[in-house]
């Protein structure tokens, strides 16, 4: 039974212009110890997926369809408080942006025994021992816990965060785009770091990015996103050697190497589209090199192509 | 390095001083300074596109405001086209700004709000008086947003900066550095805010742009991938000093610098069978304020040894055009 299963989840922000149709007929899988990485441009829709699940919406923001199938129970009705007892136990995340993620004025072992007492019955000392081994688990010197964010690095701030995301022992973190503010080694330390978590902890996990090289790295499974739409899914491995959807073709051709041939990049003409007023049927239509009238006309449905756990939504196949 | 560039860096060093408190000041009189630049020397041809590549800090941005005397040098000397310019006043840089242009990184930052395209397009033009008469004006910005392909520019001309989208706005920075027609363009991460899917648009535009002119193109990055598709020759920078120095080829292939190796050890591939990242290697960038003695990469670095600790590495040519500053080449290599 997969630890994590959405079914058409929709979510939607009310705006004074109408409703933003952030995600929309989302479903994927997350089996046990698996990764997925959720990819796409900003603005398509994967940081709604991930507060979704966590039911963590902004006001304003409303799941309108769908379900969200953690752990054999529905998330979608549960209540505030039932959900606070999911939060961290069941799934936890770690935000973007791990410079300003952290409050400034505590010491960083205090915020993670903070995060432990909320959501377990343990005692300050025993508490702030287990923070020790948690940052010793990330790498970081136990002794650090007194130290101030600001004493950290940027590197060690994301690691304290990862170390407080796994606080109380959670199925499945979500990470959204960990490392993207870091320089590049310090990037490819967490990446290697994350790897290491989840097989020893036999963790769930989503990452969020939107590079799909970082995905490669540590992920199984990828979805791919755009403009609030899963256009394709599969593992990893058929995705990368057969490409389907035109926008995959095309972010992967956005993409440059460091091995292999020095090639021209292309891009991908036009730009994402305005989520007020998203393009009718399928929403890569206007921007894609073999659109088809049926495309403007019917959505097309994820449905399962080429060899292996791959799957498109695209008229071409 | 007796090839003369358009532009030379010669020694060049930029150190900011710390701003202390009153108390501290009393205490200690020695002053600190932070060493963003320390000490590099280079050259940019004439046509060609340059990368500066390093982690953040590593003083890139420091050294493409320094080459266009945005900052000035604490010593050193900048040459352009022969002529030393590191010394000159606001007033005799007047004329050289014309050919000399910078991209900067966020285009939602750079462009003020409350202008319309026109006017930032037309705004280099109007200061260094090019254009006879608002007619001419005209008919050059109509033409280099043609250039950028911001098509029809009638339409464009009239629309502010918010009416845009990043990668609208980022043609706008650079047919503003383009307007002028620059014999020197520094563009310092200009695709770094900008969706995955239209950064190659952006890069292959200013390609364009640079080769039309045969202009010199220096390019920073924290990207080495992207350098490795934009540029000619890359320059790695570390804690202010540049460690490597060569032709893109050489630099990706076959670098000698551990920092060079670690650097591209940690790009990621996207190749779900190969996973590369296994031998990371630990720690982050020292702080350039108390930078360690000797090789500056030497705390992080895999085959440091005694000497690192004591003795700056030089860079030296260790072949054609491959410039490499470590003990553990110090000598150029025999073919």
């Amino acid at each position: 039974m997969p630890v994590l299963q959405l079914d058409g989840l929709t979510t939607n922000y009310r705006t004074v212009r109408g409703w933003v149709k952030a995600a929309e007929d989302v479903s994927f899988e997350v089996e046990k110890g698996e990764a997925l990485g959720l990819v796409g441009e900003s603005g398509c829709g994967k940081t709604t997926v991930a507060l979704s699940i966590l039911k963590i919406l902004p006001s304003g923001a409303r799941i309108r369809h769908g379900k969200i199938i953690f752990d054999g129970r529905d998330l979608v009705p549960l209540s505030d408080s039932e959900m606070r007892k999911i939060r961290w136990k069941g799934i936890s995340i770690v935000f973007q942006g791990a410079m300003n993620a952290l409050n400034p004025v505590f010491k960083v072992g205090d915020q993670i025994v903070e995060a432990i007492r909320l959501h377990e019955d343990v005692s300050k000392g025993d508490a702030m021992r287990r923070a020790e081994s948690l940052l010793e688990l990330v790498g970081v010197e136990p002794s650090r816990v007194n130290n101030y964010p600001h004493e950290f690095s940027g590197g060690m701030r994301q690691r304290a965060l990862i170390a407080m995301a796994l606080a109380s022992n959670p199925q499945l973190l979500i990470a959204d785009e960990p490392g993207t503010a870091l320089d590049v080694i310090v990037q490819a330390q967490v990446l290697k770091l994350m790897r290491s978590l989840k097989e020893k902890l036999g963790l769930s996990m989503i990452m969020i990015s939107h590079d799909l090289s970082i995905v490669a790295e540590v992920c199984e499974k990828v979805a791919i996103m755009y403009a609030g739409h899963l256009v394709e899914y599969g593992s990893i491995e058929a995705i990368f050697k057969e490409p389907l959807h035109p926008y995959t073709q095309g972010l992967l051709g956005a993409f440059p190497g460091i091995k292999g041939e020095r090639r021209k990049l292309t891009s991908i003409p036009g730009q994402p589209p305005d989520l007020l007023a998203p393009p009718a049927a399928c929403r890569f239509h206007p921007r894609c090199p073999y659109v088809m009238d049926i495309c403007k006309k019917e959505k097309p449905l994820l449905e399962k192509a080429g060899s292996g756990d791959h799957y498109v939504a695209c008229y071409l196949y | 390095m007796e090839e003369p560039g358009v532009i030379v860096a010669e020694g060049l060093k930029k150190y900011f001083s710390l701003k202390r408190g009153f108390f501290e000041t009393l205490v200690s009189k020695k002053d600190l300074f932070v060493k963003a630049v320390d000490d590099i020397s280079f050259f940019v041809k004439k046509g060609e596109v340059l990368g500066l590549v390093g982690e953040s800090g590593s003083g890139k941005t420091t050294t493409g405001r320094l080459l266009l005397r945005l900052a000035d040098p604490t010593a050193g000397k900048i040459l352009y086209r022969g002529k030393d310019i590191s010394h000159l006043s606001a007033r005799e840089l007047k004329p050289l700004r014309r050919e000399m242009q910078i991209i900067f990184q966020d285009p939602f930052e750079s462009l003020d709000p409350r202008m319309l395209i026109k006017e930032i397009v037309a705004e280099p033009l109007r200061i260094q008086r090019v254009a006879k008469n608002e007619q001419e004006l005209t008919e050059r910005v109509k033409q280099i947003l043609r250039e950028v392909e911001l098509v029809p520019p009638e339409e464009f001309m009239l629309r502010f900066p918010h009416e845009l989208s990043g990668g609208q706005r980022q043609r706008v920075a650079v047919a503003r550095a383009f307007v002028l027609d620059p014999q020197f363009v520094v563009a310092d991460e200009p695709v770094s805010m900008l969706d995955v899917s239209i950064r190659a648009e952006i890069l292959n535009l200013m390609l364009t742009l640079v080769q039309r002119r045969g202009a010199s193109f220096l390019y920073i990055t924290h990207d080495l991938a992207l350098a490795r598709h934009m540029c000619d020759r890359i320059a790695v920078m570390y804690l202010g000093k540049i460690v490597e120095l060569g032709e893109t080829g050489l630099i990706i292939n076959q670098p000698l610098h551990p920092y060079t190796k670690a650097l591209i050890a940690a790009v990621p591939v996207p190749d779900p069978t190969h996973r590369r990242i296994g031998d990371v290697i630990s720690g982050e960038i020292p702080s350039p304020v108390n930078p360690p003695p000797g090789c500056t990469f030497h705390t992080r670095c895999p085959f440091a040894h005694s000497r690192c600790v004591n003795e700056v590495p030089p860079l030296i040519e260790v072949e054609k055009d491959h410039w490499v500053s470590c003990h553990l080449v110090d000598r150029p290599l025999t073919s």
